[in-house]
Formats: C-alpha cells, structure tokens, sequence
C-alpha cells in the first residue's frame, strides 16, 4: 500500500505527493505513475510533471472533475510497478580538468580530500535522474556522495558556461545554458544537455555514468559534436551498465 | 516586397506571445504565454486573428514601431494608453488615437505606443500574424528559457519582425465595446498546495493582509506585506512543480506570485494558488497596486472557471465596427511630458469617432 496525499495547486492543478523528502523509491513511484498518466492519454489530463517525490497533473476541469481525476490516480496507485521499470544509461563525458573547474580544489579542501580523490568519488557511482526542472534539460543527478556535499558560495557567479558541472546539496547538475549560479562549479561536459530543436537529452529515471576525460579530449570533443561527427547516445549493453 | 515591423523602440519589455505551451514542463520548459489572455484574445479578434495568435504584449513603457509593409491592421488592446500615428520619420505630429480597437497603417507610418496607464499590460494585434516559427508548440517567448518568440528574446531596436501579410485585407476597423482591463484589487486563490507549512493564524493574517506588487516581471510578482508571513517549520521544500499563480513564500517572508515565465519547479513552500479565472486580471496588476487575496474553493474556482470560458466565447459580441462615415482622425498636436514620460489618457483624448 503506497501511501499518499493529494494536494490542490490551484483549480487546473493536483499535486500527488508521495513524501516529503528526496529518496530513489519515492522518486520510482512518481515516475512510474507518470508513465502510467503519459502512455494512457486519459480524457482531461493535460500535462505531468515530475520531481523529487511529487507528481504535478494539469486537468481540464471541463473535462474531468477533481474528484474523478484523484479516483482515476488511486486506482494506478493501487497497481503501481516500480521494479522492473526499463531505464537508459549514459556515459557523459566531463572535463573535471582545473581550468574548467574553479571550484574543484574548495570542494576537495573542504572534504579533506586531494582534487583527484573528488574527482574518483564524483565519477565513481552511477547517477539516477529524478527530474528535469528550473531549466529547460536542467537534470537533477543524485546522489553525491556525502563527503562532496558543500554550501553554495558567499556570493553567486554572474555566468558559469553551458555545460558547467555543478554540486547542489546532493545533487549533480550539467547546466543546460550560461546562467548566474552560486553552486560550486568542479568541472564541464562538452555535451549539449539542451538542443532547441530536439529538447532535452536526459530523462527522469535515465542512469548516468560520468566519465572523465582531460582538458585536450573536451575540446576535441566539443569541436566533434558541434560538427555533429560526434553523437553521445544512451549505452545499450547490460555489461556495460554494471561496469 | 518586403512586410516587416521594424522597432524603432522597444519599450520597457515588449515580446511576442500567444496562449502559451503545454506538454513540455516535464522537460524544465515552462508554460510562458500573455499575462493577460483575454486581452490578447480580444486584441486578435479585432484584426479577425484566431483568438491565440501571436501578438506583441507590452509591458509599462510601449514601443515605437515603424511600418514597412504597404498596409497592416494593428490593433491594441489591455490598460489604457495613446498611441500616436505619424506620417513618417520625420514628423513630428501625428494622429492620436485611444486603445482597445483596430487601426489601418501603411508603409512609412510610425506607430508610437505611449506609456500604459491603469494596468501592467497591452496587446497590439497583428493583422495575419508575424511570420514566426513555433517553438515547442507556440510562439511565445520564455527570455530565461531562451526558448521561442522572436529571438527568444525581448525585442530590440531594430529588429524587423516579419509580417505574414504583406497588406491588410480591405475591411473596417472594429473597436471594442462593454469590455475593461482594468486590474482586480480581490484575487481570488485556492489555499495550499504546502498550506501544512504554515500555521492557523498565519494563514489567516495571509487573507486578512493587503499587499503591494512591488517589482514585478514575467516571471514572478513580488509583493510587501506590512510583516513577512512566518513559516511553520522552515522554508525549504524538495522542489517540486510550480503551477502559473503559486504564491511562494521564500525565506525572507515575502510572498511572489509565480507568472507565466516562472520556473517549471522550485523549492519554497507555496500558501495559495491564484484560480485560473483570476489570473487574467493578475496579470494587468502593477507596480504598486494593492491587493488582497480570497479564499475559494475548488468547486468554486471552477465555477468562475465556466463563467470565463463563457466571457471568451462571447467576445466576438463585444466587438462592433467603426462607422467609415464617421470624420477622419482629428491631428493634434500631442503634449509631450518629457520630464515625467507620463501621458494621461484620461484628459483630453476622446475617441475620435465619438
């Protein structure tokens, strides 16, 4: 029995919440719910959206009453299959090289760690995407390992480039454009997570595998992918996935 | 031939909008779309647009725009204003007319909006349309998603927005009859979604508070309380989505009203929604305006919803022609204010056809 509640966000909106904090098995559910909502295309359902343990459901209420659309959810959420649920895996290419990385070494210093041992601990797990938000194809990667979780700085940067590596609280972010940040910056990918023709890449429930590659290869890389010679796709092999 | 509107001047914060996009918040791409839809909506039917058509939505300070198409029907419609028609460049006087109906203007001539009076927000039709490619379904502009509209921008000076026709269709002007955009000092909202953040009495100093819009963009609407409302139990949430008119109560207290350019998530915790019927009038409010928010239900929210609905398939009704035979525009010489950039369009300025 899933627990949950139902909140109102105004008259064309519901949020199913299913907790109140960050977790991978709140987070399945909520993406298994919304894979339910997306394939069925139920009268009056408009547009999900998912995040960290919430599912937000547009409705047209000359469609579908609130009370009908909540009856319609709780009758997913007493089927719902988290387990088996098929999700892709990416090998993304990050740079974690000093020069794109100012803040590397103040994360290293503050866990007491050598920049290398950062960059091991970072790389070194494979990341789940809970949500895509704030941006267009921004991805919020978790978790990071405990020790890499540091404050955002004193004072914001007015712009940190496309591609920008970025820790916030436990989450890892490749930020999709040039923006103003405060998060701590400890490296960059060459890879577009936003093309305006094509949209995001990353999904929510998609794995992802960073690995580093040095200053040289980026910009290689990043002259190979613009020229479109170069195309980072999902990784298909099982084997791979568990390597 | 060459149909272009070219911007002299871009006023305060003049974009290209319709009726927004849906489908695509999952992706971090948010709904964007005109503060105000019914005025948008009026304004392309005025130049017998489809009702959501792209349009330029006018923030405070309206643009200039210079015509280089042989004709085009604009219209403009939202808070009051005067817009100014001179001949050519050089003019200096031109012909002045009130909002809220349809104008023939040709190659040459200088369509100056002024500033806007009694609400954030005006709509200037466009007659066919600007030859604009939809993104991710509409033509909207979303600045900090740099997603859509011209440029994925503001428009700047000169930019040359291309025209789909290249002259207006031979018909008469229509004005707009029985109809305001005037901003509501009652919003009317639906507690929560994180009501539980917040406890009894803070609640209810919420709908006993009037506030100030203070500074107030496309994305969110700041607003002063006479006291920052409390949090329960802290203010930092798991982000989660954002619905158009969540009212966000960061850490400092204060709340801001999400518009139509709001992030697709956040992470602070949300009081109250504004209802879906109420944020047309949300978004004519201005800088300074007071307001007080009402609590209503979701089977009441829903009702002014229909009602709404029933407005917006009833506005071709309020729109009526602009007899021919009526006497041409009278010139006059306009009163500049350039030490205050303020015109009132309450003095002075009767619609010449009346």
């Amino acid at each position: 029995m899933v627990d949950y509640r139902v909140l109102p966000a105004g008259d064309t909106a519901i949020v199913v919440e299913f907790g109140e904090s960050i977790d991978r098995q709140v987070n399945a559910i909520v993406l298994a719910l919304d894979e339910c909502l997306g394939s069925e295309r139920h009268e009056g359902i408009l547009e999900t959206v998912p995040t960290f343990r919430s599912l937000m459901v547009y409705y047209d209420p000359a469609a579908i009453s609130q009370a009908a659309l909540a009856d319609h959810i709780a009758g997913h959420i007493r089927q719902i299959q988290v387990s088996d649920r098929p999700s892709r895996t990416w090998r993304l290419p990050v740079c974690y090289d000093t020069e794109m990385a100012p803040d590397l070494s103040d994360v290293a210093a503050r866990a007491g760690l050598t920049t290398r041992q950062v960059i091991e601990r970072h790389s070194g797990l494979v990341y789940h995407i809970y949500m895509l938000g704030f941006l267009p194809g921004l991805a919020y990667m978790g978790d990071v390992p405990e020790e890499l979780v540091v404050p955002r700085l004193r004072t914001p940067r007015l712009k940190i480039p496309a591609g920008s590596l970025c820790i916030a609280m436990a989450m890892s972010l490749i930020v999709p454009r040039e923006t103003t940040s405060g998060l701590n910056v400890i490296g960059r990918s060459p890879v577009a997570m936003w093309q305006p023709d094509d949209g995001a890449l990353l999904k929510p429930g998609d794995k992802v595998i960073y690995q580093p590659i040095s200053l040289r290869e980026y910009h290689d890389m990043a002259v190979r992918l613009e020229a479109g010679n170069l195309k980072i796709e999902p990784v298909t092999e099982q084997s791979e996935i568990a390597a | 031939m060459t149909a272009f509107l070219k911007i002299l001047r871009p006023g305060l914060m003049t974009s290209v909008q319709d009726l927004g996009r849906s489908g695509y918040q999952s992706l971090g791409i948010g709904s964007s779309g005109a503060l105000d839809p019914v005025a948008l909506r009026a304004a392309n039917l005025l130049v017998g647009n489809n009702p959501g058509e792209g349009a330029l939505e006018v923030l405070y300070l309206g643009p200039a725009i210079e015509i280089e198409a042989q004709s085009v029907r604009l219209s403009f419609v939202g808070a009051r204003t005067t817009i100014e028609i001179l001949p050519n460049i050089e003019a200096k006087i031109g012909t002045c007319i009130e909002g809220q109906r349809s104008v023939l203007v040709k190659r040459g001539e200088i369509v100056k909006i002024r500033s806007i009076v009694g609400g954030a927000s005006l709509y200037v039709g466009i007659e066919g349309g600007l030859n604009i490619d939809p993104a991710f379904g509409s033509v909207s502009t979303n600045i900090r998603a740099a997603t859509g509209g011209w440029r994925a921008r503001a428009l700047m000076e000169g930019d040359q927005l291309p025209l789909r026709r290249p002259q207006a269709l031979d018909r008469g002007e229509c004005r707009l009859d029985g109809i305001t955009f005037f901003p509501s000092a009652r919003i009317r909202v639906i507690p929560g979604p994180q009501l539980h953040y917040f406890e009894e009495a803070e609640i209810a100093w919420f709908f006993d508070s009037e506030f100030t819009v203070g500074t107030s963009d496309r994305v969110g609407m700041r607003l002063r309380g006479q006291r920052p409302l409390q949090h329960a139990k802290g203010f930092d949430i798991a982000s989660d989505a954002i619905a158009p008119g969540s009212i966000q109560v960061p850490g400092d207290g204060q709340p801001i009203v999400l518009m139509a350019d709001r992030h697709t998530t956040g992470g602070y915790p949300k009081i109250a929604t504004v209802i879906s019927a109420d944020l047309p009038a949300l978004g004519r409010l201005c800088i300074g305006s007071k307001i007080r928010f009402e609590s209503v239900t979701v089977a009441q929210a829903h009702a002014l919803r229909r009602e709404m609905l029933s407005f917006l398939e009833d506005l071709p009704n309020y729109i009526v022609p602009i007899s021919r035979l009526s006497a041409p525009f009278a010139p006059r010489l306009f009163d500049y204010n350039l030490i205050s950039g303020v015109v009132d369009a309450r003095t002075g300025l009767a619609n010449p056809e009346e």
